[in-house]
Order: structure tokens, then C-alpha cells, then sequence
């Protein structure tokens, strides 16, 4: 069989069944399609040899009968995933070194499904960024290129799982575990034509995930369709005592949500997403969207969300106080990089430490947590940020009592190059726009890819659900995948 | 609302313990100021009445019961400190 | 008495609140499942969450929220059924996270009071603010190297109740009646062991100093007591020290103090450019704490009689003596032993007999001794033994002392060591009556100055009696036939 890698989860799991394929052959074209995924620079780690073993494993757990949904599958692990005596650095040099003593929830949870670790993805530091332009490892490229007159250019894979969309678009994983803070997952497959779901906030145990901002903060996964996203979503959701704030509810079988029957669903259309200076192309593909909706015997509900104008600003205090907070812990003392100088104190310890260890758009958004958080702004800046993502959450439920899942773009315009919005940290922020107001709720939320842009980028639409409903999520997400049948695929100009 | 200038940038550094060259702290305060401006706009949102919302989660926290089920793995605790002596973590002395 | 400062231009009074951190008694952390044992090896009683791993979230203990609820019922406070947890932001070595735990906008327990014992029967209520959860931090050892200071986390994460008074002390003695009483409470309900040495209690202390009748002045807060006689101290030089600069003209600067017990003066900790600035928020890690009406019954029906209670009964139904009660019920094994012992010696003895002799002979023993109660060679048992040996005129008093001595020493029964020594007191007035017949015929000179009006020489005799009968004669019964043979 030639090119293994480019099988979709669902086709290995069932060719692995029935005995048609080992999870070693499976994991050995894999390894190799790391290798050449080196330019993409979307692994910072691989774990061939782990890889390996756990492969031979999962053959033998295939052949004793104890198959899973993910046993002998291939995946890549966002760098944030505490995986056991391997890379965890969230991708920020303050970490220099650093391999934990345990393993996240959410990563073991797919070993004990049988999964096979391929190594450690790429991301924005500390998941804060829209381009993964702000990883201590570098920038990862994505694997669709601008296509213009004067030939093809380089293009951000969105952030910040960008090494998680980047591996699953470029075939060098099957899935990749991802988290979604204000758009994380959602935002970066929609750039790269991949599927992406973020589930409600709770279902995913945040345990052995290094935090960026915890109210916020929440796994999900990157696959190359909606029903890979639902086999690997099942296998990472489920309570956990270890983090309290994971709901202590039975996961649903996710895949057998994908029934293709939306008729009288009813779909939520938000008038306040057609934002002004939205490109074109972005409300083509939605009202594209739209009509497939309607195709497939929805109902289309016109709804309002009138905080959504808030949600970016609001997020854009709520997170960095957190994280101010969250990162306190990178002081030098217990972990990671230490930088001392001769005959100072603990107090220039610290200081040199998180200056050196530090990007800047981290140190940027620590300063501002720590702003809005400091004495006489507290109440003007966050205490107000948490009034109106009190009104914000409003708005979905008020919306959600009129439909049942509401469709809108994912991000306000398709890949771009490196650089176009680095040295603007506003202008990036604007990325979130569509996905930050569903992170504020703590609802589940998912991109599917729709369509190409005039310059053969990928653009994706957003699904968006009541909490705990990830099941119509999906099962809407999947008509709307067979609607769009998006079979484009980049060329493979880094093999 | 506020404008943050140079002596404002220091004393965030010094809060968040991050060393800012005094070269960097104008041209950050206004990077800062940007973002705060356009955060401002919250201002326009009626929040009267309204409670905070420090998390999505609708349940009740639940409880651990009083039973030893960690520690006792000092190797582990210290395994990836970038100093450690005679079991304990070694840090720079505080100067006061 | 009020007490008052005498400074050069007049009289302070002095306003004094306690922020009281309480080692809550528990097996395990307050976020986490290590163990919060006193003395292990460094760095050992440290799960991952404790050190601050990254990744790593706190799940909260039951048995510290069911203690600070028991706490709270114990003074009487408001039960909050619904508190939250934030985030106290600060850099320290020993404190892994960046940020303590703590409750600050919604303690779990709200106002309360605590009856504080001032001798003389007087007490007075000192107002409590409240009551919250909170971790404590680790230990930093800056005296092992010279360059390091090294980091035990042992500590880290172990659940401290704060006890929040309100400003209603007014002299170093109330401070310490207070501390005194609130460990005593804690004690009793089991809820912190008062270990001050080991720090399993210590004290921020405010102060602030006025003259009569004006505003309070600027408060300062002394850091970490750990022992009742600092507090009393430290308040005292404290309050001195601010009349000093009042009178000189200046003013207070509110700022943390340090106690220096050696110098006896109290020291500035932080220098102001370095101002702390908690920047409290929701810890998103933690959902609101919540429980029931069920919860906080199950709570208070686990709550043994408290030391009021305790007082006022021994009071009132066992006609105790204020004294006495307050003694008793200082400690909590003070208490249950002066109980142990009534209960053996049956219904009807005499409890207030009982209790002089558990505050006298026997507390003096074991101070002496240097021995606990819990240690004491002399059990309840024993003791009832020995006093009922009193109270059925078996011994005399005098006796009895000198048998408790050898009990003490020996950790003999009471009976043997009458037996033993033969020390059982002659009542026969038979056989007493022969030895005093003999002893007025043996000496008709002090009988006739007896009678002639030397009536004193009655001591005289008695003391022939007892000499002959070996001390053993019981005097009572002496004084009873031999006066009327001496009056002829």
C-alpha cells in the first residue's frame, strides 16, 4: 500500500481491524513522513522510538481484540502536553530543558486507547499567537502556499496550534491533540484546510496542560475530517478529579452523531459577524455555507449577539490576567532556564530569568494581566472584562434558545504571509474575532474547511453549539463537509 | 482611562519580575497604551447589575477526601531543578 | 484598668487586631494529596502540585473545609455556604505557583466572637471578621550556605485557617488572652494542635496607638509571632515606639514589622518602592466552594463541649471555683483529666476538693517535673483512688500529700503505699483514749497550766499524741476526747 500516511483515521482503524495493516507499517510511514516534514518545522521533537513501541503494542492489542477508536494511530502532541520524560516546553525557551514527571490527561487517555506518539508539535509560545510566529523553535510554515503571478510564497499556519494543523495537512499525523484559548484550534485549521473542534469547556481534563489562561483553556484536536475528529475527540474527553473544573459527565459516541440528517435543525446566522472590512470572499463562502444549510433541509434563523464587538477586547484582558498569574510559576527556582548574575540576589534571578526566557508577545501580554490586575485598575479593566463575558455568555444562550447550532466564518480572511501583522500586535489580535466569543462561553465550537480563496488558500466555517452538545456540532459539521466536499490538497513542495 | 508612560512600564516590569532595559520601556508603553486604548471601548457596554464571570462551568466544586495519595518522590520533585543540594532546591540569597 | 502609655505629653491608648494563621489538622494538603507530616526529609512531603509544575491544578481537601467550618462554629460565627477562592499574587522562592490560594472577597466564615478570660471572673468578647482557607508557603533556609538559600516545600500547600480579629484589644494582655483562648478553642475541636514553637500557629499583629478619645492612629502590622510572651512584648515596644515618633513630631508609617526578641525592638520589613501589590483575582483553577445546611449540622453534632461551656458548668453544677474552672479548662487535657477523675471517684464526691488538688498537688508536681498531664505517673484513677482515701478519713490531709509523693515518684496505688508505710490514721477511740490517759498522767505540770488558763497547751498535747501514735492519729477524733479530759 503507498502512501500510508495519507489514510484518514477512520480508513486505518478499519483496515487495522480487519487485519489488512499493521500499526507498525502504519507508524514506519509515518516516521518517514516526519522526517520530510522538516521543513514545515511542525515537529520540534520526534519520538520514532517511542513511536515504535507503542506500535507493537497496539498490533498486539488489535490481535487479542481489545481495538479502540485510536489503537495503533499515529498522532502528534502539542508541545503543551505534558508527555512523560519527553519535550514539554510549550514552546517557550523559559522551559529550556524541561521533561516532566507525568503525563496530561488528555495525552494518556489516548495511550490507554493505544494511540502512537510520533513526537512533539510545534506552537506559539505559551499558545499566545495567532500565526506561530512567537515559538522559541521558530516559525511553522503551512503546508498551503500563497499562489501568486510572481509564484508561490510562504504562509503563517494560524496559531497557536500551528505545528498540530501544519502536520495533520501536511500527512506527517493522522491527528494532532491541539488547545483552543480564543481560537487556537479553530482558527489555524481553518487555514490549512483541516478539521478542527474545540469542545465545551470541561470536557477535556486541562490536567498536564501547560496553562495559558485556565477559564479559557481548552484541548481539543485537529484532523483531516469530521468523523477522525470525532473518533480522536472521544478518546481525549472524559472527567477527571484531577482538574476541577472537568464536568463529571459520560462522553456521548461521538462518531455515531455523524447521521447526515439535519433536516428542521435549526442553524443561528448572527447579523453582527458581517463585520465591516470583512473580505468578500469571507462572506461568499459563508452565505455558500448558508445555502448548503438549507440544501440539507435546516431551517436558517436569523439571531442576534450584540456583545460580539466586545468579545475581542474583553478576551484581550481576561487572558492576560490569567496569565500574568499562570506564569508566575517560570521564575528560575524549580525548572527550566535559570539566569543569574555574579553576586546578585533572587530578586535579579527572576528578573533576568523571565527577561531571557521570555518572547516578546508573552512578555507584552504579562504586562498587561498584570496591569489590569494591579491596584485602582482592577475593577475598571477586569473586573468589568467579566461583566461583559457575563453578558457575552448571555447572548449564546438567549441565541440558542431560537437554534440549535449557529454558522458563521472562522477567521476574517485566509492565511497570510510571515510578518504581515508580527509587528502589529492589534492588527493580529483581529484574527480572533470570529472564534474569542465562543471561548468567552465555554461553548463547543468547530471549523470545517469550505472552500479556496482567489489564491488557492484554504477558508473554513465555523460551527458553534450549546455547551455539552458537541455531538450536533459534529453531526452539522459533517453535512456541511459532504456539502463542500473539499478534496483539495496541497501540493507536497517540501517532500 | 489611564496612560501608561515609562515609570508605569518599570513598575508593571518590577510586579511581574521581568527586566525591561530603559531603552524598551517608551517604546512599550506605547505598544501598551494601544492595546489598553482599543480595551477601553468596554467602557460603552452597560454593566450595571451585572455579575462577574470568573468561570463557564455550571457545577458545584468537588472534594477530595483527606487521604495521602502523593508525594514521597523527592527525585522526581527535584529532577529538573536548575540547582538542587542535599535535597533541597538552592536558590540565589535574597539581598535586602 | 485601662492601660494606658505614659509618654511625656500625655497618656496612648493602644488598638491592637490579630491575624491569627492556624495549621488546620488534616492528613493530607489543602490542594493536594501529599502529606502535610511535620519533619520529613526536605522536599519529600511534595506532590508535583504543590511544586508548581506546569500543568499541575488543585483539587480541594473535604477535611480542611469540614475544620474551618467547626472552627468557625466554635466562636459562633456566620457559616458561609457559599465562599471562592483567589489568586494573591507575589514572587517568593518558597512559594512555587507565583500566587497563594487564599479567600478574599468570600470567606468560608464570616463574623464571630471569642470570650477572652481576663482573671478575676472578668471576661470580654473580642469581635472576629473572619475566617478563611489558604495555603502556606515553604521554608527558606538562608544560614546553610553562603551563597544559597535553600527550599524545603515540605510545607507548601498545607491548609491554614486565618483567623481575622477585629481591632477590639486594647493591651498586651488582651492580645494574649486572646491567642491564649483561640488556641485553646482550636485545640479542643481538634482543628489545629497549637504547636506555636513548630508554627503550627503564628500571629500577624496590628498596632496602633491615640490619645484618649481621638482617632486611631496609623496601624503597623508585626509579622509572624510565634510565641504568646513575643506578642505581649512586641506590642509593648511596638506601641512605645510610635508614641516616641508621635511625641517627636512625626507620623506613623503603615508598614510590616519585624519583632527582634533579642534586641526587643520591632524593624521595618520592606523597603516602600517595593510596596506589595497582590493583584487578588478568581482562581480560575476553582469552582466556588458551596455545601448544605446538612454539611454545616454534621459539623457542629461533631463538636465536643467547648471551653465556655465547660467553665460555666464546672461553675455552676460542680460549684467550682472561677479560678479553678478557668485553670481546668485551659487545656483540653487538663479538663477531660479533672472529668476522668470525678467520673472515678462516683457521684456525690466532692468536686470542688477535687479540683484543688488536680491545680494544686498535682499541677505542682508535674510542673515541677516538667511533665504534660498526659504523661502524668498519677492516673485519674489513681488520683480518685487517693482522695477518696481522704474524704473516708482513711488519711489526713497531711498525709495524703506525702502519700501523692510517692505515688508520683513511685507509681504505686494510693491504698498500698497507706498499707506499705501503715499510715492508715487511728480513729479507735478505744486505743486513743489509753495513749492520751497516759500521757495527762505523764505530765501533771502542763495539765495544771492547762487548766490555770495556758488553754494553748493543747497543741502541746495533740503533738504528744501524734508523736506517739506515729503520726497516725486521726486529729479529729484527738481534739475530741482530749479536751474534755484536759478540762477535767
Amino acid at each position: 500500500m503507498t502512501d500510508l500516511n495519507k489514510l484518514k483515521i477512520a480508513e486505518a482503524r478499519d483496515l487495522l481491524g480487519k487485519g489488512e495493516l499493521s500499526s507498525v507499517e502504519l507508524t514506519e510511514a509515518h516516521i518517514s513522513a516526519v522526517e520530510a516534514s522538516k521543513p514545515l518545522n511542525a515537529y520540534i521533537e520526534s519520538t520514532s522510538e517511542i513511536a515504535r513501541t507503542q506500535a507493537k503494542s497496539a498490533d498486539a492489542q488489535i490481535k487479542a481484540g481489545n481495538q479502540k477508536g485510536m489503537t495503533g494511530i499515529p498522532v502528534g502532541i502539542k508541545d503543551l502536553f505534558a508527555t512523560k520524560g519527553v519535550h514539554t516546553q510549550a514552546c517557550s525557551k523559559i522551559l529550556d530543558g524541561f521533561k516532566p514527571e507525568y503525563e496530561s490527561t488528555v495525552t494518556q487517555n489516548l495511550w490507554d486507547d493505544g494511540a502512537v506518539m510520533l513526537g512533539k508539535l510545534n506552537m506559539d509560545e505559551f499558545a499566545m499567537g495567532s500565526s506561530n510566529e512567537t515559538s522559541f523553535y521558530g516559525n511553522v510554515l503551512n503546508p498551503w502556499r500563497l499562489k501568486t503571478a510572481a509564484g508561490e510564497k510562504d504562509t503563517v499556519p494560524g496559531g497557536s496550534s500551528g505545528g498540530s494543523v501544519s502536520a495533520v495537512a501536511g500527512f506527517a499525523a493522522m491527528g494532532a491533540t491541539a488547545s483552543d484559548t480564543g481560537g487556537s484550534i479553530r482558527q489555524p485549521a481553518a487555514f490549512t484546510g483541516t478539521f478542527g473542534i474545540k469542545p465545551t469547556y470541561g470536557r477535556c481534563s486541562r490536567f498536564g496542560m501547560v496553562a495559558f489562561a485556565s477559564s479559557l483553556d481548552q484541548a481539543g484536536v485537529i484532523t483531516r475530517d469530521v468523523r477522525d475528529g470525532a473518533i480522536m475527540l472521544e478518546s481525549i474527553s472524559g472527567f477527571d478529579p484531577k482538574d476541577s473544573t472537568s464536568a463529571k459527565l459520560d462522553v456521548p459516541n461521538f462518531e455515531a452523531a455523524l447521521t447526515g440528517d439535519i433536516k428542521g435543525l435549526k442553524v443561528g446566522i448572527p447579523a453582527e459577524y458581517r463585520l465591516e472590512g470583512t473580505p468578500q470572499e469571507i462572506l461568499d463562502i459563508w452565505d455558500k455555507g448558508i445555502q448548503w444549510m438549507k440544501e440539507a433541509g435546516a431551517e436558517i434563523v436569523e439571531i442576534s449577539l450584540p456583545h460580539t464587538k466586545y468579545a475581542l477586547p474583553t478576551y484581550y484582558i481576561v487572558a492576560p490576567a490569567e496569565a500574568s498569574s499562570n506564569l508566575a510559576r517560570y521564575d528560575g527556582v524549580r525548572y527550566g532556564l535559570r539566569e543569574t548574575v555574579d553576586g546578585d540576589g533572587l530578586i535579579p534571578m527572576y528578573e533576568e530569568t523571565r527577561a531571557a526566557g521570555f518572547g516578546e508577545e508573552v512578555q507584552r501580554r504579562i504586562m498587561i494581566g498584570t496591569y489590569v490586575l494591579s491596584a485602582g485598575y482592577y475593577d475598571a479593566y477586569y473586573l468589568k472584562a467579566q461583566r461583559v463575558r457575563q453578558l457575552i455568555s448571555r447572548d449564546f444562550k438567549e441565541a440558542f434558545e431560537k437554534c440549535d447550532v449557529i454558522l458563521t466564518p472562522t477567521a476574517p480572511s485566509a492565511a497570510f504571509e510571515f510578518g504581515a501583522k508580527s509587528d502589529d500586535p492589534l492588527a493580529m489580535y483581529l484574527n480572533d474575532v470570529f472564534t474569542v466569543p465562543a471561548s468567552l462561553a465555554g461553548i463547543p465550537g468547530s471549523s470545517v474547511p469550505a472552500g479556496l480563496d482567489k489564491d488557492g488558500l484554504p477558508l473554513g466555517l465555523q460551527i458553534l453549539g450549546k455547551a455539552w452538545d458537541e455531538e450536533t456540532v459534529l453531526k452539522v459539521s459533517h453535512v456541511l463537509e459532504m456539502a463542500a466536499a473539499f478534496t483539495h490538497q496541497p501540493s507536497e513542495w517540501w517532500r | 482611562m489611564s496612560e501608561i508612560d515609562k515609570a508605569t512600564v518599570a513598575k508593571i516590569a518590577r510586579l511581574s519580575r521581568i527586566k525591561i532595559d530603559e531603552e524598551k520601556q517608551a517604546a512599550l508603553a506605547g505598544e501598551l497604551n494601544n492595546i489598553l486604548g482599543w480595551i477601553e471601548q468596554l467602557e460603552e457596554v452597560d454593566t450595571d447589575g451585572i455579575e462577574p464571570m470568573a468561570s463557564v462551568v455550571d457545577t458545584k466544586l468537588k472534594w477530595r477526601t483527606d487521604v495521602i495519595t502523593d508525594g514521597d518522590k523527592q527525585e522526581s520533585v527535584l529532577k529538573n531543578a536548575p540547582k538542587a543540594e542535599y535535597g533541597f532546591f538552592a536558590v540565589p540569597k535574597v539581598i535586602e | 484598668m485601662t492601660y494606658l502609655i505614659q509618654g511625656a505629653t500625655g497618656d496612648f491608648e493602644v488598638v491592637i487586631g490579630l491575624e491569627v494563621h492556624a495549621q488546620v489538622i488534616s492528613n493530607a494538603k489543602l490542594f493536594s494529596g501529599a502529606s502535610t507530616e511535620f519533619g520529613a526529609e526536605p522536599n519529600s512531603n511534595v506532590s508535583l502540585v504543590d511544586a508548581a509544575m506546569p500543568g499541575m491544578l488543585p483539587t480541594i481537601n473535604e477535611e480542611c473545609v469540614r475544620q474551618a467550618v467547626r472552627a468557625g462554629l466554635a466562636i459562633g460565627a456566620q457559616i458561609n455556604k457559599y465562599s471562592k477562592f483567589d489568586r494573591k499574587n507575589y514572587f517568593y522562592a518558597d512559594l512555587p505557583q507565583g500566587y497563594q490560594i487564599s479567600q478574599f472577597t468570600h470567606p468560608i466564615v464570616g463574623e464571630g466572637v471569642v470570650r477572652i478570660d481576663l482573671g478575676d471572673g472578668k471576661t470580654k468578647d473580642i469581635g472576629i471578621e473572619r475566617i478563611h482557607l489558604e495555603q502556606d508557603a515553604g521554608k527558606s533556609m538562608h544560614d546553610q550556605h553562603p551563597e544559597y538559600t535553600y527550599v524545603d516545600l515540605n510545607r507548601t500547600g498545607v491548609a491554614l485557617m486565618e483567623c481575622v480579629s477585629m481591632p477590639h484589644m486594647r493591651s498586651p494582655d488582651e492580645a494574649a488572652a486572646y491567642i491564649t483562648k483561640l488556641r485553646t478553642i482550636f485545640r479542643y475541636i481538634d482543628a489545629c494542635d497549637g504547636n506555636m514553637e513548630q508554627g503550627s500557629m503564628r500571629a500577624d499583629v496590628n498596632v496602633s496607638v491615640n490619645r484618649p478619645g481621638e482617632e486611631w492612629g496609623t496601624r503597623c502590622e508585626i509579622k509572624n509571632m510565634n510565641s504568646v510572651r513575643f506578642i505581649r512584648q512586641a506590642i509593648e515596644v511596638e506601641a512605645r515606639r510610635q508614641v516616641d515618633i508621635i511625641e517627636d513630631g512625626g507620623s506613623i508609617d503603615q508598614e510590616t514589622r519585624q519583632f527582634d526578641p533579642v534586641k526587643g525592638i520591632t524593624r521595618s520589613l520592606r523597603s516602600k518602592e517595593d510596596a506589595h501589590d497582590y493583584r487578588y483575582f478568581p482562581d480560575p483553577d476553582l469552582l466556588p466552594l458551596e455545601f448544605d445546611d446538612a454539611f454545616v449540622e454534621a459539623a457542629r453534632a461533631s463538636l465536643p463541649e467547648l471551653p465556655d461551656a465547660k467553665h460555666d458548668r464546672f461553675v455552676s453544677e460542680l460549684g467550682l471555683s472561677d479560678y479553678n474552672a478557668s485553670v481546668l479548662v485551659a487545656e483540653k487535657e487538663n479538663a477531660d483529666y479533672f472529668e476522668a477523675l470525678l467520673e472515678a471517684m462516683g457521684a456525690g464526691s466532692d468536686a470542688k476538693k477535687a479540683s484543688n488538688w488536680v491545680t494544686g498537688d498535682l499541677f505542682g508536681a508535674l510542673n515541677k517535673a516538667g511533665k504534660p498531664i498526659g504523661n502524668s505517673p498519677v492516673s485519674p484513677t489513681m488520683g480518685a483512688e487517693l482522695l477518696k482515701l481522704v474524704a473516708e478519713d482513711v488519711i489526713s490531709g497531711r498525709v495524703a500529700k506525702e502519700v501523692f509523693a510517692d505515688m508520683f515518684e513511685t507509681g504505686k496505688g494510693a491504698a498500698q503505699i497507706v498499707d506499705e508505710k501503715g499510715l492508715k490514721q487511728v480513729s479507735d477511740t478505744g486505743e486513743l483514749e489509753k495513749v492520751i490517759d497516759d500521757l495527762i498522767a505523764a505530765n501533771p505540770g502542763q495539765v495544771e497550766q492547762y487548766r490555770a488558763g495556758k488553754t494553748k497547751l493543747i497543741g502541746f498535747f495533740v503533738g504528744q499524741v501524734m508523736k506517739a501514735t506515729g503520726g497516725s492519729a486521726n486529729p479529729g477524733v484527738v481534739n475530741k476526747i482530749l479536751k474534755p479530759k484536759l478540762d477535767g
